[in-house]
């Protein structure tokens, strides 16, 4: 139990320090692929401790809903970050939530997120607040299919026991996990904020879905917020890792196989943020009114991938 | 010359060899004029005042129109006492906001204008004071704080669902600041509404008493990307007032500067587009390649955007290196062809360009849009190709033009015109001719006037010019097509989305500065 506890901190606090580096790494790759020099591998790092240093400005009209927000918003993504297995598996927080509440965990997020936006009133607040709810409430049922698709494998919509069938049992290709593999990386542009949905680097507040709610956070806000979407994307990276390339994380008690493990991870998660770099490089950032078109494609690979598995996999 | 427009018999003055005609009229007849302009196909490309109540005579109203004959332009002289002259806006709808802010600076009225909201005075100073006139008091160093009145009644939509999102004037980018008031019904725009004069500056104001050389510095100051053409635009003014004969290498330089200042802009323009719809890739690298370009210019020429290279007279600096500008203008060419293929055929791209932020070619005539993206909408007029000044006469430019009116083809034609450009510094490189390089300007000892007209790539940049009898500057009057276009943005949003409004401002890239003075 106390190698649970202690594997589980490590976990932990593993995502909290590596989610700024992939954010970081993501940057590189996008900057190398356009053919300009990169910013620091350690910029997010650089950027947090900056914010972490200011005063924060707030709004006159702003309520307590709005400071509380982005601690409950990084509390969310620091237990997401718990639950999904990214180093060992069958850790004392897993049995806490299966997939099902890991998409009401983001989704607790995500309210708060577009309360707080709409809190201040600004119009550009509550402009980011409607596409948000837009976009996600298109967004979590394909999220669920996909979520669907993989327990009908293993039986479950526990993690763990998804990682223990794919990785540590006898081998075997489900052809229904491609499909929602590439449903989930639909879903995960949507609710990450990424190109071709949304542009994290936008500074034309018109344009913007997740940095519309945030324009009027600062400092130390600003950065709990900063970092929760770091979390985020490292959260979701680390799903896609446990759907759909399990191999690597370690069996539930396996702590030998833990350095091997470590190295799986880092390895999966530069080419996973290589890839992603290189997807947003190529593509243009759809017209609004497109999203729902995009993510209803994601919705139904989901449901082909789970009639895939009736099909072929039963 | 004698000539006849609608039935109206006038006697038209040239200004020298150019293709300017000036003419005087009574400002009751100004509309009889303007309805003839614009049923020969004509626009009105400026319209601005003047104080004359100095020369013993009452105010003026300058028209510029743009005709097939040339550029007319006409001055209604007007009492001293309540300047009023006859509405153009219900003619040429463009006039709307050049009337206004002819009355917010020197109180000259439009009678029966549809819109008489004020436009440029931003409570900044009385309302009574008009600060264009030669006895404005002087204006306190601290604007008094926004009274009451002085709250600027928009157009308001109502119904059921519709609400009002105000942008600006300050933005979460570094941009030039305008207010943008759209009326949406969730995220599709039913009216937008521009509130502009934030950069009002006194720029006509500061002009007056200055010398010719100082006054080209400011000139090429009033729009900061469009240096040269105002700068040009200014001296030809000045020139043409004192009967200046400009060496014709001098020209074909100011040629050369402005052709790559047009790169310079469409290379830049292309590259924001792209940032617009986030394909960063073609902003890196139409910026990597308008760098270059720059770097060259300093090189070459000392200055990165060819400040201050054009005054009265002549230019002040040679071309010394012509192979290294042929040689980057023909790697520029084939590395942009490449990126016109990357747009071309990304699906997403063109997605978001075509179809977005349509001006039709019709209500693009009725608003009188023009220069870029009035060719994007086949307002096919180019200064350099109708009314081709030296050594544009000698050149043969290529319009380019498209009827689509959207915010694609506003890039086609900045494609089609960046290798144009090219195409021309490299003709205007290898056939200039030898000579000096400036002339000498004459003192001026009589009040002499003046128009200058440049296609900067905006396009087309009008400065006139009246110089006193001291010799310094009496009135000067630059105007920006940016002023004309700007009330067609509000047409081109109707239907699209709010997000799409910035990739639509972005395909017309209009000044604020310019238009603001």
């Amino acid at each position: 139990m106390t190698t649970g506890v202690l594997l589980q901190i490590t976990q932990t606090g593993l995502a909290l320090l590596l989610a700024p580096l992939l954010m970081g790494w993501v940057n590189i790759c996008r900057a190398w692929l356009q053919g300009r020099s990169a910013p620091p591998l350690l910029q997010p790092y650089y950027t947090l401790q900056k914010l972490f240093h200011k005063d924060a400005v707030l709004a006159h009209d702003a309520t307590r809903l709005f400071r509380f927000a982005p601690y409950l918003i990084f509390a969310c993504m620091v237990l997401a970050a718990g639950i999904v297995p990214t180093l060992a598996n069958d850790l004392p927080f897993s049995p806490a939530a299966d997939v099902i509440a890991l998409v009401g965990l983001f989704a607790l997020a995500r309210v708060f997120q577009a309360l707080a936006a709409m809190d201040i009133g600004t119009a550009f607040g509550s402009l980011g607040a409607r596409r948000e709810m837009l976009v996600s409430f298109l967004a979590e049922p394909a999220l669920l299919m996909v979520f669907f698709t993989a327990s009908f494998i293993s039986q479950s919509t526990e993690l763990p026991h998804i990682v223990d069938r794919l990785a540590h049992q006898e081998f075997a290709l489900y052809p229904s996990l491609a499909f929602a593999a590439v449903a989930f990386w639909m879903v995960s542009t949507a609710e990450n904020a990424r190109i071709p949905v949304d542009n994290p680097s936008t500074h034309l507040e018109l344009t913007m879905i997740h940095e519309a709610m945030i324009l009027e956070y600062s400092a130390r806000h600003l950065a709990l917020i900063e970092w929760a979407v770091a979390l985020k994307l490292f959260t979701y990276s680390a799903l896609g890792i446990a759907l759909f390339l399990p191999w690597g994380i370690a069996a539930a008690g396996d702590l030998n196989a833990l350095p091997l493990a470590l190295l799986a991870l880092v390895l999966k998660l530069a080419l996973g943020g290589a890839a992603l770099a290189l997807l947003e490089t190529i593509n243009a950032k759809m017209r609004l009114f497109r999203a729902p078109e995009f993510l209803g494609t994601a919705f139904l690979l989901a449901v082909l991938g789970m009639l895939v598995h009736f099909l072929l996999e039963v | 010359m004698q000539t006849n427009i609608g039935g109206i018999e006038l006697t038209l003055t040239p200004q020298g060899a150019s293709p300017v005609w000036r003419f005087s009229l009574e400002s009751a007849r100004l509309p009889v004029f303007a309805r003839a302009i614009r049923d020969e196909g004509g626009q009105l490309l400026a319209l601005w005042g003047s104080d004359d109540r100095h020369l013993g005579r009452g105010y003026g109203l300058h028209a510029l129109f743009l005709s097939s004959q040339g550029l007319i332009w006409a001055h209604c002289p007007l009492p001293a006492d309540a300047p009023a002259y006859p509405t153009l806006d219900t003619i040429f709808p463009q006039a709307g906001r050049m009337q206004r802010a002819t009355f917010d600076l020197l109180g000259i009225h439009a009678e029966g204008a549809v819109d008489d909201r004020k436009w440029l005075r931003h409570a900044a100073w009385r309302e009574d004071d008009y600060p264009l006139r030669k006895d404005a008091s002087p204006l306190p160093p601290h604007p008094s704080p926004l009274s009451q009145s002085d709250t600027y009644p928009f157009i308001r939509v109502a119904g059921e669902g519709v609400h009002e999102i105000p942008v600006g004037p300050i933005h979460a980018g570094v941009i030039e600041p305008g207010h943008f008031r759209f009326s949406v019904i969730g995220d599709k725009v039913l009216k937008l509404e521009e509130r502009l004069g934030y950069t009002h500056k006194g720029i006509e104001k500061r002009f007056e008493g200055m010398d010719l050389p100082t006054g080209a510095r400011l000139a090429g100051r009033v729009s900061g990307d469009s240096h040269t053409a105002y700068a040009w635009a200014y001296c030809m003014a000045v020139e043409a007032a004192l009967g200046v004969e400009v060496p014709q290498r001098a020209l074909w330089l100011r040629a050369l500067f402005l052709e790559m200042e047009r790169v310079a802009n469409h290379l830049g323009d292309l590259g924001y587009l792209g940032n617009d719809v986030a394909l960063s890739f073609g902003f890196a690298q139409f910026w990597r390649l308008k760098e270059e370009w720059l770097r060259l210019a300093q090189r070459l020429f000392g200055h990165r955007y060819l400040y201050d290279r054009i005054v009265p007279g002549g230019v002040t600096t040679d071309l010394a290196d012509a192979p290294a500008l042929l040689a980057l203008a023909q790697r520029l060419r084939a590395e942009a062809g490449e990126l016109k293929t990357v747009y071309d055929e990304h699906a997403g791209v063109q997605d978001r360009f075509a179809h977005t932020g349509r001006v039709e070619p019709a209500m693009a005539a009725r608003l009188g849009l023009i220069g870029l993206a009035g060719r994007a909408s086949s307002q096919a007029w180019d200064l350099r190709v109708q009314f081709p000044c030296a050594p544009y006469d000698r050149l043969e430019v290529n319009m380019a033009t498209d009827r689509r009116g959207d915010v694609l083809a506003r890039v086609e034609v900045r494609f089609a015109e960046v290798f144009e450009a090219l195409r021309l510094i490299t003709e205007i490189v290898r056939r200039m001719p030898a000579g000096p390089l400036r002339a000498d300007v004459p003192q001026a000892e009589e009040l002499r006037e003046g128009l200058g007209y440049v296609e900067g790539w905006r396009g087309p940049v009008l400065v006139a010019v009246r110089i006193g009898a001291d010799g310094r500057l009496d009135r000067v009057h630059p105007h920006d097509p940016s002023r004309q276009n700007w009330p067609a943005l509000e047409v081109g949003i109707l239907g699209n989305i709010v997000p799409d409004f910035p990739l639509i401002n972005k395909s017309f890239n209009l000044s604020y500065s310019g238009q603001d003075l």
